[in-house]
């Protein structure tokens, strides 16, 4: 999602599936119900082909880059009922999945969302409200209540959401429709298929000998590249078949990311081990953004602004690549060598992440002009550990601070081994200045993002001594 | 009866189902063709190349067109003449359109516009304020000043005297739907345009003059539009015009939507003010005398810039009676998107500058800014109060109204205030909302709170009602009965979402004693109703309500005739009644066909008793007024400035609604709309006149969570004493301004973080919020 990420030159995503972007690709999915098998240029849209090839015009294009969710659908794979943004959804990536527009949804009569909204009054120039019935579905099937986090990512211009709201509410509990059940058996019968690579060792064999090719995950950055610079890629490689890249292994002392996990369950997974992390992930893009990206292209894109590095810098994570058949680990910070420069050699592909299990005073604060689907003006993650009143470790970085996500090495040394109190909390606030030479742009200027930073260590001193800091958290 | 009932929207089983039509949406011909602008990459010089071999010869293209290849009128104006389709010589801002790129397929139209060559001798651009004061680079040739008494006397001789300046953003419109048109080219020269349009009409003129042919030429039609707020008055003409060329051109259908970051670095915004004040007033808080600067950007071209800034003069005095007022407004030429109209249409911001001068008042006296503003409050209607709202209680004792103030109950343009609700409403707001109380209990939780602060706010406003420009205010409308009883409607209104269609349907329906299920409506077309105004200045229901109502009685005053013979006859319950006769509806229209009686009218309306002397600024520009307040509780964060609404109360006045449900509405959504204005929506311009904020990823509209947690939203059970359509009053615009009481209460936690008073500007930005937490603590 984002322009600004949009427009960072070179950034190696995922990709795969090595179809020229324009050269057509072969790909079966389930539309409303109904087998289709399609060929299509690799980069072809979900909704262009919708609206334009088979006339099912209800889903709606508002941005044209998963910022606004008047595009969204709904989506089975074999594990989950999802909604995603059809706008940067490439056709390839729906191999083997059941998708539901507006028009299937409502086809065996109305879903219980669909009557609530129009008893409700949930509607009013109507245009984003076939995306808000997909998600409203989505989050249904899924039998959820925390109604502003699964519609964060559909905006409304018109009703002020309240209607909506009541909508959400009112069709709570209502009965599941047919069609889920039917649609996730079609899906259950599928075999992989296609020409992308099904595992992690098809995949760094073929990156190996295509070393150009741009790797595709979730495609919300890459989707970009297509609908906003309106480029032509040469070659891709869709991950979304590799399904030894989507694992989660727990031991005792730490978790292990597959680099193909979605947001969604990262965020599902860490809310137990790290809270105030899954806290940070529940206002990363938005639901539909979540379910497509992952945590493997959060990093290996380099962005500045992705929300997932300073977390994971914070907690120490260890970075996963391969190249061929050869691994290699690192510390995290050390793949984010310099605005729009990581280390990784061509061919080399992020294979997964893995972070601790226990950091109970992690931190991590996400600053935007809106909570919710807004890219960080800053984001500061904090993993200070104070052992009788003494600072024992501290591991702190932050993100659009500087040209990559970095670690406050300057900081964190006022830091360790002085007293926690205010004193050493001053001399740290002006260390971050040496830290840190953040620039302005229409997020913030560069002064106040310095200042924040201040704020967000403050915070994180007056937290640990309980006082209320969290304006999300403040009772009405 | 079908008015006042709460009916849902009359599409909203279309909207939720995909099935509700929009432009892009409409099945095309074949070989339909696909527009896209080629745009200035400078904001401001003389193009000295232009190079668009690349343009041509790119996959898909048809042809590239530019200026020197419009037939006949290259303009797009909505009024002076000043807004080329395509530039000429000259470029004035930042994605300003230079050619056109016809080709067969929309992505293709797209990718081909960025391979021109372009070469700008460039000027230094003028941007800021400052830049353009500095250069005089001011439309309508300079300043326009409105005065009422002698403010600078009174100023001088008051008690006690403050002055201010503050800045407010713009705002983007961001309807869903993005601009878009598609021309159909008929036999003989004409064309049939779709357009998402808040004016049909005057696509048709605009489209007319571009083709060289009558307007009669030319037959526009808008079913729904994917939002409005304005965007849709003017800046859907470029589209409109460019596919209605190039279908002459090639014979060809031919669309044209905006992707939405050109629609929105092409189309213009709210315009931003500055507003300066100096005020004089006593110890009590009354105001003597006041002197307004009103400055704002208007972009390149003046679209409707003059109508704008004089609405916010109209406004700065909102719900006060200022008894010496100046005001002087500045209309700034800059090299940006030409600003436009925006629900509100200049309002907002004059109402803006008025609050703050309330709430610096009341932190100047130490007083309770909600007494501060009761006091100065306009007098009430005569007798009319307690019976429109109706607490049971007479307005508050402390600060009852003085009914008896010497001077005349007149607005700073010299119109008599005779409907003025808010010292009643006010007083039930403040109960409702426990006002009192709950300021306390802020207080008292800020002061054992270091890092949060809470804030809380009232606001009232009071908007009048009318278009400035008196000849607008005229509506029309075609009605059909049909033989088996079924009803069409149409007239000059369009829809954009905020149920105008429903309401108008539901007038129909009264008339005839039947249900809405009997009235067809129809898309707005100017083949059926010619000469239309604008969709705008919340105008919809009540001149279209009119025109339909004058129609459908003239159907029903010629059914009557023949059927009662000279008997009285009721329409109700689907029921035509008269002597000892009920029939149905249905066989009433039958025996009428049958017996050759017309089924088919048209209806007209005009406003009454307007009367406006732009140039003296005296008046009655406005039919009436229509009221709201609102009361907002925030917490910030005083380390970062990130803030949050926790509350909102508010109470509005909408006289005896149509649909109460449909007005709740435009109240929820317009007050979200205002407090994304002064919160979270940013604009931001570069050096270089280049926008920065041109999409969602960048621009931040309220999402789903910003709406206020707890948000109660009641309407005034009233009547408007003004012959409005069924005593119901406007409701497109005024709510927007509850949004302001969101600013003012942030405001207000900055000030319990310090002693100076908190000169916050908008949007209040956690960054604006943090550096305002920095000054009154320094």
């Amino acid at each position: 999602m984002g322009l600004y990420a949009a427009s960072m030159p070179n950034d190696i995503l995922w990709t795969f599936g090595k179809a020229a972007g324009q050269d057509p690709m072969e790909v079966s999915f389930l539309l409303n119900g109904e087998t289709v098998l399609v060929s299509q240029p690799a980069t072809r849209t979900l909704l262009d082909w919708l609206r334009e090839d088979r006339s099912l015009s209800g889903t709606k294009e508002g941005c044209n880059e998963g910022d606004c969710g008047a595009c969204t659908v709904v989506v089975q794979d074999g594990t989950s009922v999802r909604a995603l943004n059809a706008c940067i959804l490439f056709l390839p990536q729906l191999n083997g999945k059941a998708v539901r527009t507006v028009e299937g949804i409502g086809k065996d009569g109305l879903h219980a969302v669909q009557q609530a909204l129009v008893d409700q009054h949930g509607s009013q120039c109507g245009f984003c409200t076939p995306g808000f019935v997909a998600s409203m579905v989505a989050g249904h099937a899924q039998g959820r209540t925390d109604h502003d986090t699964v519609l964060a990512g559909n905006l409304c211009r018109c009703t002020g959401y309240a209607p909506i709201i009541r909508a959400a509410r009112s069709a709570e509990g209502a009965a599941l429709p047919e069609w889920l059940k039917q649609d996730a058996e079609w899906v259950a019968a599928q075999k992989p298929s296609g020409p992308a690579p099904k595992t992690s060792d098809d995949l760094a064999a073929l990156y190996l000998a295509n070393p150009d090719a741009t790797l595709v995950a979730g495609a919300t950055d890459v989707g970009l590249w297509v609908t906003k610079q309106l480029r032509d890629l040469d070659q891709v490689i869709f991950l979304n078949q590799c399904d030894d890249l989507k694992t989660i292994e727990v031991t005792d002392t730490a978790i292990r990311f597959g680099a193909g996990v979605s947001m969604t369950d990262v965020r599902a997974l860490v809310a137990e081990h790290h809270p105030s992390y899954a806290e940070m992930i529940r206002r990363y893009g938005s639901e539909q953004v979540r379910n497509a990206a992952t945590i493997g292209g959060n990093i290996a894109n380099g962005s500045p602004i992705g929300d997932n590095p300073p977390a994971l810098i914070a907690l120490g994570a260890t970075l996963h690549l391969r190249k061929g058949d050869t691994r290699r680990d690192l510390p995290i910070e050390d793949f984010f060598i310099d605005y729009g420069k990581q280390d990784r050699a061509a061919g080399e592909f992020v294979e997964a992440v893995t972070i601790p299990k226990s950091a109970p005073d992690l931190r991590c604060y996400k600053l935007s002009k809106r909570f919710n689907q807004d890219i960080s003006a800053v984001c500061g993650c904090f993993n200070i550990t104070v052992t009788d009143g003494t600072v024992t470790a501290a591991r702190i970085a932050f993100g659009g601070m500087a040209g990559t996500p970095k670690l406050a090495s300057a900081t964190m040394s006022t830091l360790i081994g002085q007293p926690w109190t205010e004193a050493t909390l001053d001399a740290a606030c002006d260390a971050l200045a040496i830290d840190y030479s953040p620039m302005s742009d229409m997020r913030a200027s560069a002064a106040y993002r310095l200042e924040a930073a201040r704020g967000m260590l403050r915070r994180y001193f007056a937290q640990s001594f309980g006082l209320p800091t969290n304006v999300l958290e403040v009772e009405v | 009866m079908t008015v006042r009932q709460p009916l849902p929207h009359d599409s909203g089983p279309l909207h939720v189902t995909g099935s509700a039509r929009y432009i892009d949406d409409i099945p095309t011909p074949r070989d339909c063709l696909h527009i896209a602008f080629g745009q200035s990459p400078k904001a401001r010089g003389t193009i000295t190349s232009l190079d668009l071999s690349a343009v041509k010869s790119a996959t898909g293209v048809v042809t590239v067109l530019t200026a020197d290849d419009l037939p006949f009128s290259n303009d797009v104006s909505p009024s002076i003449h000043d807004e080329p389709l395509l530039a000429v010589g000259q470029v004035h801002y930042v994605g300003q359109p230079i050619f056109m790129v016809v080709a067969d397929s929309h992505l293709n139209a797209r990718k081909a516009a960025r391979l021109a060559k372009i070469e700008i001798a460039e000027e230094k651009p003028i941007l800021s304020v400052e830049d353009a004061m500095a250069a005089g680079s001011f439309f309508e040739g300079g300043p326009r000043t409105w005065s009422k008494g002698d403010a600078k006397a009174a100023i001088e001789n008051a008690p006690r005297r403050l002055t201010g300046q503050f800045d407010m953003g713009g705002q983007e419109h961001f309807y869903l739907e993005g601009q878009a048109a598609l021309a159909l080219p008929q036999d003989n020269g004409d064309m049939v345009v779709h357009s998402s349009t808040q004016h049909p009409t005057e696509i048709q003129h605009k489209v007319a003059d571009a083709l060289g042919v009558p307007m009669h030429a030319v037959r526009v039609e808008c079913r729904r539009m994917g939002g409005g707020f304005g965007g849709k008055e003017s800046q859907g003409n470029a589209l409109a015009v460019a596919t209605a060329v190039a279908a002459r051109l090639s014979g060809r259908a031919c669309k044209m939507r905006y992707d939405r970051d050109d629609d929105m670095v092409i189309t213009g915004k709210r315009h931003d003010f500055r507003i300066g004040y100096e005020v004089g007033f006593d110890d009590k808080g009354r105001i003597k005398g006041i002197a307004f600067t009103q400055i704002t950007r208007g972009g390149w071209a003046q679209d409707l810039t003059g109508p704008v800034a004089d609405r916010a003069m109209l406004h700065s005095d909102n719900a006060y009676l200022l008894p010496h007022a100046t005001i002087t407004s500045y209309r700034l030429k800059t090299n940006m998107q030409s600003a436009t109209a925006f629900r509100g249409f200049g309002g907002p911001q004059g109402v803006l500058g008025i609050e703050r001068v309330m709430d610096h008042i009341a932190h100047d006296l130490d007083m309770d800014p909600v007494d501060v503003r009761r006091l100065n409050y306009y007098a009430p209607a005569k007798g009319a109060e307690a019976k429109a709202i109706g607490t049971g209680k007479p307005f508050g004792a402390e600060f009852s109204p003085e009914t008896h103030r010497p001077e005349p109950n007149t607005t700073p343009y010299g119109m008599e205030v005779k409907d003025f609700l808010l010292h009643s409403m006010t007083e039930r707001l403040l109960e409702t909302s426990d006002y009192k109380n709950r300021k306390a209990q802020i207080a008292a939780w800020n002061a054992n709170s270091p890092i949060l602060k809470r804030g809380i706010a009232f606001s009232p406003v009071k908007f009048g009602i009318s278009f400035t420009l008196t000849h607008l205010n005229q509506a029309g409308a075609l009605v059909h009965v049909y033989q088996d009883g079924s009803i069409m409607l149409n007239h000059g209104g369009t829809e954009m979402g905020q149920g105008l269609f429903q309401k108008i349907a539901q007038v129909a329906a009264a008339r005839f004693g039947v249900s809405t299920e009997t009235v067809k409506i129809t898309a707005t077309d100017t083949a059926k109703v010619p000469n239309t105004s604008a969709t705008a200045a919340s105008s919809g229901s009540d001149l279209n309500g009119m025109a339909v109502l004058a129609a459908c009685d003239a159907i029903r005053t010629r059914m009557a005739e023949f059927l009662g013979q000279g008997a009285s006859v009721t329409f109700a319950d689907g029921m035509v009644t008269w002597g000892g006769h009920s029939i149905t509806f249905a066989e009433a229209a039958m025996r009428c066909y049958q017996a050759r009686v017309g089924l088919s009218a048209t209806g007209f309306y005009k406003t009454p008793d307007l009367s406006w002397d732009r140039e003296a600024g005296k008046g009655r520009p406005f039919f009436y007024f229509a009221h709201g307040a609102s009361v907002t509780e925030v917490v910030i964060d005083t380390l970062t400035g990130e803030n949050r609404i926790l509350r909102a109360d508010v109470l509005h006045d909408v006289g005896a609604s149509l649909n109460p449900a449909l007005d709740k509405g435009q109240v929820e959504g317009g007050y979200v709309q205002g407090a994304g204005w002064l919160t979270t929506e940013e604009l931001v311009w570069d050096d270089h006149g280049r926008l920065r904020t041109h999409a969602p990823s960048t621009y931040k509209i309220p999402a789903c969570s910003d709406r206020p947690p707890v948000f109660n939203v009641d309407l005034v059970d009233g009547e408007n004493p003004e012959a409005t359509i069924y005593r119901s009053k406007a409701v497109g615009e005024p709510p927007f301004m509850l949004g302001i009481s969101a600013f003012l209460a942030l405001s207000d936690a900055v000030a319990a973080c310090g002693d100076r008073y908190p000169d916050l500007d908008a949007p209040a930005t956690p960054e604006r919020i943090l550096m305002a937490v920095k000054r009154v603590q320094a």
